[in-house]
């Protein structure tokens, strides 16, 4: 294609667009609400290394394996020895497994997010129609339904296993519905944590270490602070210490509210306390959306 | 066997900007909580134990462990930018011995010196429990960095790995299985801290001298292999 070289003009109203002969695109214009679809779809593929490599399959394959194993078993006991009810309720069940939860969280939020500050590729996704709001909706929803099937799974095998082994339909329906609805939130609550973790550090290994250490760490503190509380005498502050790290708020609002098993040492929340879980749960994942939204305003730009 | 200027850089990747805050904000939370449990029960042994070497122990030092373990390789292999650091005429098992170095000093500062100091406030080292829980940390410290050192040059995901190894492998299963427990870097240096110090709440399921030698063969073989890691080390794309 001849091109025509542009003549070496001062600066004026000589400047005009040459057509170098690329095609135009004219077909279909799919729009905001399919690339935030897109981006939607690719990171929770991503989230279970789906269309990765074989290696970065290996390790959210692995835990969500170590998820559903000991449900697996529970309900082989439960159908073997002709139990009545299942040896672990459902809202209980997502915190005894919180290890792997948190693992499951601190790996693969920043590899929903920091490889794209890393390798500056932020730009462009905002070159396409999508907003801010969109991409962080995306990723959010993403990340929260990767947990959410992570968590989900589990249950789904235990209520199975519980309606094989005939036990009672209405009372294991009624803890399916609140376990479901209790990681649900926890879902949420972590993705929007380790996402807002993770979007501060391109380094996807300080992202990993970062999320782990708020997990693991403020988890281990109430809980030792919570034992010590309960041992002197003041079993009345054991509800409002479990405030302070997310796996103990889940805790709390499935045994206050959604009449779970209590998780804490002494006589648990009670139902008002269960309100205030509640909310503090909403709030801290309106706090996460919030602040990714604010990140996500100049980053990379 | 010791590069001044590799240490530098390797300190400087560590503690630079605002990462030497991130990692303080570990230490100082166990400080905290020991002034809060202080304020709420009084000094008592037990539960010095239980906050040192629950919390300290087996939480924040091998996460400090990993974080300084990978960070003083990974994230420069990660980048690439480890070809400029090893064309120079340095031999790789002097790279990979200065950055150990680097790395154990970082874990204690950053883990055995607010467990003293936690002790300390704790029960003021009644039952020499701060003191041997130090001595557990800095043990601790040595392993741990040399083992995620390596893990940082043999894999691109060194810091899930650490992690699994130390909260899956020795918190789980270790307080599952007792088998788990002897090959956990944990009972070893607590070992080694029960026989400096001869209290009744420090103890180990493994003998001083099965911890020793592991110690030292864990170590030494984790730094050797990492400098042959480093030595045939191959740039790959991502992932």
């Amino acid at each position: 294609m001849a091109v025509e070289q542009p003549l070496a003009t001062p600066a004026g109203d000589q400047s005009r667009i040459h057509d170098i002969g690329y095609r135009g695109y004219d077909g279909p214009r799919l729009g905001r609400g399919y690339a935030r679809l897109s981006l939607y779809s690719q990171t929770l593929r991503g989230s279970y290394g789906l269309g990765r490599s074989v290696k970065s399959k290996v390790l959210p394959m692995l835990l969500f394996a170590v998820m559903c194993v000991p449900a697996a078993i529970m309900v082989a006991v439960a159908v073997a020895t002709k139990a009545h009810d299942l040896p672990v309720s459902y809202t209980r069940y997502a915190i005894i497994m919180q290890a792997v939860i948190s693992l499951y969280v601190a790996s693969q939020a920043p590899q929903a997010v920091s490889r794209d500050l890393r390798f500056k590729t932020i730009p462009l996704y905002f070159s396409r129609p999508i907003e801010t709001a969109d991409y962080v909706q995306a990723k959010f929803a993403a990340l929260a339904s990767a947990m959410f099937i992570l968590t989900g799974a589990p249950l789904l095998v235990l209520y199975l296993g519980a309606l094989l082994a005939k036990m009672d339909f209405a009372h294991q329906s009624k803890g399916f519905g609140q376990g479901l609805v209790s990681v649900a939130l926890l879902s949420l609550l972590f993705a929007g944590i380790g996402l807002v973790i993770a979007s501060i550090t391109p380094r996807r290994g300080f992202g990993i270490a970062a999320v782990i250490a708020v997990l693991i760490i403020s988890y281990g503190a109430v809980s030792t602070l919570q034992a010590i509380a309960d041992s002197r005498g003041s079993a009345g502050a054991v509800p409002w210490i479990g405030l302070f790290s997310p796996v103990t708020l889940i805790g709390g609002l499935s045994a206050g509210l959604l009449g779970g098993t209590n998780t804490f040492p002494g006589d648990g929340p009670s139902h008002a306390q269960g309100v205030v879980y509640l909310l503090v749960v909403l709030g801290v994942i309106a706090a996460a959306y919030g602040l990714l939204l604010r990140r996500y305003k100049k980053v990379g730009l | 066997m010791y590069d001044p200027t590799v240490a530098r850089l390797t300190y400087r990747a560590l503690l630079g900007r605002r990462r030497a805050l991130i990692l303080g904000i570990l230490p100082l939370l166990l400080i905290v909580i020991s002034v809060a449990v202080r304020a709420l029960a009084g000094a008592d042994d037990q539960t010095a134990a239980d906050l040192l070497g629950g919390l300290g122990l087996a939480t924040m030092v091998p996460i400090i462990g990993v974080i300084a373990g990978t960070g003083a390789i990974g994230p420069e292999i990660d980048d690439g930018s480890v070809v400029y650091l090893l064309s120079k005429p340095i031999k790789r098992p002097t790279i990979i011995f200065t950055k150990l170095i680097v790395a154990i000093a970082v874990t204690m500062v950053f883990s055995a010196l607010p467990t003293l100091i936690a002790g300390f406030i704790l029960n003021g080292n009644g039952q020499q429990i701060a003191v041997a829980y130090t001595v557990a940390a800095l043990v601790a410290s040595i392993a741990y960095a040399a083992l995620f050192l390596l893990l940082g040059t043999v894999s691109r995901h060194a810091v899930v790995f650490g992690l699994v190894y130390a909260l899956v492998w020795e918190a789980l299963f270790g307080s599952l299985v007792p088998g788990a427990r002897t090959l956990s870097v944990q009972q070893w240096s607590l070992a080694v801290a029960h026989k400096v110090t001869g209290g009744e709440l420090v103890t180990s399921d493994v003998s001083l001298t099965t911890a020793t030698v592991l110690l030292i063969a864990v170590t030494v073989l984790a730094t050797w292999y990492a400098g042959q890691k480093l030595r045939s080390l191959t740039l790959a794309g991502e992932e």
